[in-house]
């Protein structure tokens, strides 16, 4: 847990950060660019060309040994064991009520070791959850977070810049390229000489990169990447972008539509849950939190994750109350007025019968009631 | 960007700033603009409205965030800035000058504090 008496972290990119004259602020235990300029402007610059974001913050664990597949599926929702190599999946650690604990990327890097990503803020507890649940298992659960840094090229140039990067080399041998690597998929690169991953994943609902590399050299790549693609249209991008992104994007963001009160059904993502997923002894896995999943499954549960598209200027905000008929119904969890769609957007909980495209209702924006429309996630797909 | 607030101008705790004059002029300091980001939404009293010393006269709203605006002054509202409602980025460009709020007539003065007291809280 992060001691609220220490200082944050700075990540390896600090002082390129403080360069480009970065609003710095705590998060999650970590000193993180807020913004370099603008939000609006780099809100806007990955949508039509390209952001470069430091989520270093972010937390990489390490899942190692001859029964790493059989671990992470006891450990984790998702089949992780069906997941190729060179593959990354979406998947969460539910606790043994089914609750969300975190929502976790999982890399295959080789038959037996797996990179899990979990959110900075949970980065703690997912790592000694994996360990509790490692116990008598032939798996390394390792800490990789401090030795690695991540950066991320999101946007529709983002694969022009990528592929025009000065001293990036993928081995011909592995038969793919940046230009055909497949969403949610990775590969094995170089960076000047230094070993690293270069993920097609993201978090902005667009197109783009995610480089995973030693510390010490992601200075000189984030520079790389920055004087590359600024032909490109690229800008440095801060958390607040980051966040409207993923909101128009229907992402959910782990302490707002995700927490240990929720299961994955409520937030529309029961998907990620494989009950059926079946051991060598041929019976169904029993993963932390399939009991309470599986009963989960069969009913309609007492509250949805909805979108809601604002009718007035006024944005809903993370805690106000959803009214239906004058009277509270739900809780929004996220809001603001959405950049690309120029109208206020939210995600909310509402019961069931109040989640259907087109439902009206409102919510209570300090005292007064704004009308809403309950509209189908994402709010925003790019163009393909 | 202003990083000082100018010496002519007093300043309320909530970071308004007043240009005295008649009628006097309403804004947000840069610390406000700053702190908020992009203003993307601007609520501001009516022509003509009473607003009184310290209550909230309308809001301020980002992507990021909103803030409620709070009036330096009581009196009855001469002006609101039509160009900063149509274009609220001219608030973050330019707080003091083309980014201000709205004019008042002033009746009574609130508690204001000049620049050097408000760069110390600030």
């Amino acid at each position: 847990m992060t001691d609220a008496t220490t200082d944050p972290r700075p990540t390896p990119l600090r002082a390129a950060h403080e360069a480009l004259g970065a609003t710095l602020v705590p998060f999650a235990g970590w000193l993180m660019p807020l913004r370099y300029t603008s939000d609006l402007a780099e809100h806007t610059a990955v949508r039509t060309a390209a952001g470069l974001f430091d989520l270093s913050h972010m937390g990489e664990i390490g899942v190692r040994g001859p029964g790493a597949a059989g671990f992470l599926d006891l450990a984790l929702v998702g089949n992780l064991s069906a997941l190729r190599v060179t593959g990354a999946r979406y998947t969460m650690i539910c606790a043994a009520d089914g609750g969300v604990i975190d929502d976790l990327i999982v890399y295959r890097l080789a038959e037996d070791d797996y990179m899990v990503v979990a959110n900075a803020a949970n980065h703690d507890v997912v790592l000694a959850e994996l360990a509790a649940r490692a116990t008598g298992l032939e798996v390394t659960i390792t800490d990789d977070s401090p030795a690695t840094a991540l950066v991320a090229v999101q946007g529709p140039r983002a694969l022009e810049i990528v592929e025009a990067l000065p001293g990036l080399v993928v081995d011909p041998e592995l038969g793919v390229t940046p230009a055909t690597l497949k969403y949610y998929a990775f590969l094995p690169v170089t960076v000047d000489g230094t070993p690293g991953l270069l993920a097609r994943t993201g978090y902005t609902g667009e197109d783009g990169f995610e480089f995973f590399v030693p510390g010490p050299v992601s200075s000189a790549l984030w520079a790389a990447l920055l004087a590359t693609g600024e032909p490109f249209g690229l800008v440095p991008a801060g958390l607040a972008a980051r966040d409207s992104l993923r909101l128009e994007a229907g992402m959910p963001l782990y302490g707002h539509e995700l927490d240990r009160t929720t299961t994955p059904y409520d937030a529309g993502l029961g998907r990620v849950v494989k009950l059926d997923k079946i051991g060598a002894d041929g019976a169904p896995i029993p993963f932390v939190g399939r009991e309470p999943l599986a009963a989960r499954a069969q009913q309609p549960g007492t509250r949805t994750l909805v979108g809601l598209e604002g009718l007035g200027r006024r944005a809903a905000r993370d805690g106000y109350a959803v009214l239906a008929d004058g009277a509270p119904v739900g809780a929004v969890t996220s809001g603001m007025p959405s950049p690309t769609l120029g109208h206020p957007i939210a995600m909310a909980y509402v019961p069931p019968e109040l989640s259907e495209p087109g439902t009206q209702l409102a919510v209570d924006v300090r005292g007064r009631a704004e009308p809403v429309r309950v509209v189908a996630l994402p709010f925003y797909r790019r163009a393909r | 960007m202003t990083s000082t607030p100018p010496a002519d101008l007093k300043y309320t705790a909530e970071h308004e700033w007043l240009r005295a004059g008649d009628p006097a002029t309403v804004g947000i300091t840069h610390v406000a603009a700053d702190a908020l980001g992009d203003v993307v939404y601007l609520e501001l009293p009516a022509e003509g409205a009473s607003v009184v010393a310290g209550a909230v006269v309308g809001e301020i709203e980002s992507t990021k965030s909103v803030s409620e605006l709070y009036s330096p002054v009581t009196g009855t509202v001469v002006a609101v800035n039509q160009a900063a409602v149509d274009d609220p980025a001219i608030v973050n460009a330019d707080p003091y000058g083309d980014g201000w709020l709205f004019t008042v007539q002033v009746e009574a003065t609130g508690a204001l504090l000049d620049a050097d007291a408000y760069a110390a809280l600030a």
